[in-house]
């Protein structure tokens, strides 16, 4: 157990500093989710109502986790998968790889939020239930999309095949995650928006617990 | 597989549904309000679901045997009874948009139900171009099973966890009276659960149809 913990530690720190080290694919995500707002800017000129904003946000959150997710796995050699292969419990592979996406997703969140107050009005009442959702929502959206990127990447297929796959198995995640933004936005009292959080955490669960049964009978080769 | 290959279930499929039909168009069914006489649709198109969620539960369940046992016997029938589980959500489609038209004014309403299946459909799309986009066979099998598993967990959410959380116009949901409860008397459920039963045989029929018919493919290549 304690080797699986240490494991785990070490494939995300593995990550983040691969990330930093080669700054170029985080800085083409920002550029990539800030002019995707700023588009939305420009063709509304408007200040936007709370529904099309939500709608908006999370479209672009959906979009930009995808671009960000997609290469999670592409990116490695077949090599390195290789040696992963011998050395590491597959299980651990996926959480740690789930985990550093939803880090970086929520930071991304964050950022978007930040333009988006920028850009557009932020017509959020109760900005840490939202910031909870957020969260939430980065969470789903990277767990579902790194299993997803796992998919692909065993295909050997192009990387726009991570949209068609992982969309549908979102729709269920989006909704909730939606509605229980609206009304964070609307500012309702917590028992009002608890049954969808709940929802959120318990989607979200479901998600990881598939990834870890699953993703093992992906990674033999 | 004798199963399969037994004839006594495709009678009963096929009088189930003959006894479907004759009592679907000449039966006696409570007059209501609004519903009138599309009430008949009850066995024509929550019956489509019925039979779409068994072929979809063989999905998934055909795709975890086949993850533990390898056999791409099992991947196969995995993969018709995606298919079968498609055209029989076509098909409950297309009956709930007649109905619907007569009952709710448009034949596509914003409903949790209708968003539910529109997406499952899309899934099973998605579902097939994985599989067109890997060669290996074992490779395939693999990964098709894989999503489908994931995509059945988070269809049923979709289908039966969602709806009951938000306002729906079928009955049952979101504070609408449930069926049993004012329309769907004694006399209709003598014929709406073998209409289930009839149409659920009937689409693992058609599967297994596909499934011999592609195993017999498989021994001509062979040869």
């Amino acid at each position: 157990m304690n080797t699986a913990l240490n494991q785990y530690f070490k494939l995300v720190s593995h990550e983040i500093r691969l990330e930093f080290k080669n700054k170029q694919a985080l800085t083409s995500l920002l550029v990539y989710s800030l002019a995707t707002i700023f588009i939305a800017y420009i063709s509304y000129r408007t200040a936007l109502d709370p529904i099309t904003w939500n709608a908006l946000f999370w479209i672009i959150m959906l979009f930009a986790a995808t671009n960000a997710i997609a290469r999670s796995f592409l990116q490695e050699s077949r090599g390195l998968q290789l040696f992963h292969y011998i050395l590491l419990n597959p299980s651990i592979v996926i959480l740690a790889k789930t985990s550093y996406n939803i880090l970086l997703l929520s930071v991304l969140g964050i950022i978007n939020l930040l333009a988006f107050s920028l850009f557009f009005a932020l017509p959020i009442e109760n900005l840490m239930q939202f910031i909870g959702g957020l969260f939430l929502g980065s969470f789903g959206l990277s767990a579902v999309l790194t299993l997803v990127s796992g998919i692909v990447s065993k295909a050997h297929s192009q990387a726009a095949l991570v949209a068609i796959l992982g969309f549908p198995l979102l729709f269920p995640l989006l909704i909730t995650i939606i509605k229980f933004s609206n009304l964070a936005i609307s500012g309702v009292d917590w028992s009002v928006n608890q049954p969808n959080f709940l929802l959120l955490i318990a989607l979200n669960s479901i998600i990881v617990a598939l990834s870890f049964l699953l993703f093992p009978y992906l990674w033999r080769d | 597989m004798t199963i399969a290959r037994s004839w006594w279930w495709k009678i009963g499929a096929l009088l189930l549904l003959f006894y479907t039909y004759y009592e679907g168009f000449v039966g006696e069914v409570p007059r209501m309000p609004i519903l009138n006489e599309t009430i008949r649709n009850l066995y024509f198109h929550v019956t489509m679901w019925m039979a779409m969620l068994v072929l979809m539960i063989c999905n998934a369940f055909y795709g975890i045997i086949y993850l533990n046992k390898s056999d791409l016997y099992h991947d196969l029938v995995a993969e018709e009874s995606g298919r079968m589980a498609m055209v029989f959500g076509i098909a409950g489609l297309l009956t709930g948009m007649v109905w619907a038209n007569y009952t709710w004014g448009a034949p596509w309403v914003n409903d949790p139900q209708l968003n539910g299946t529109a997406a499952s459909l899309l899934i099973y799309a998605a579902y097939f171009i994985l599989r067109n986009a890997v060669q290996d066979d074992h490779k395939r099998a693999r990964l098709a099973a894989v999503y489908g598993i994931f995509a059945f967990v988070m269809m049923i959410v979709f289908i039966m966890v969602l709806p009951k959380m938000t306002d729906s116009l079928h009955p049952g949901k979101g504070g609408n009276p449930g069926f049993n409860k004012y329309d769907l008397d004694a006399n209709m459920r003598m014929v709406f659960y073998p209409a289930v039963l009839g149409w659920t045989l009937l689409g693992v029929w058609m599967m297994s149809l596909r499934v011999r018919i592609k195993k017999l493919e498989w021994i001509k290549d062979d040869q």
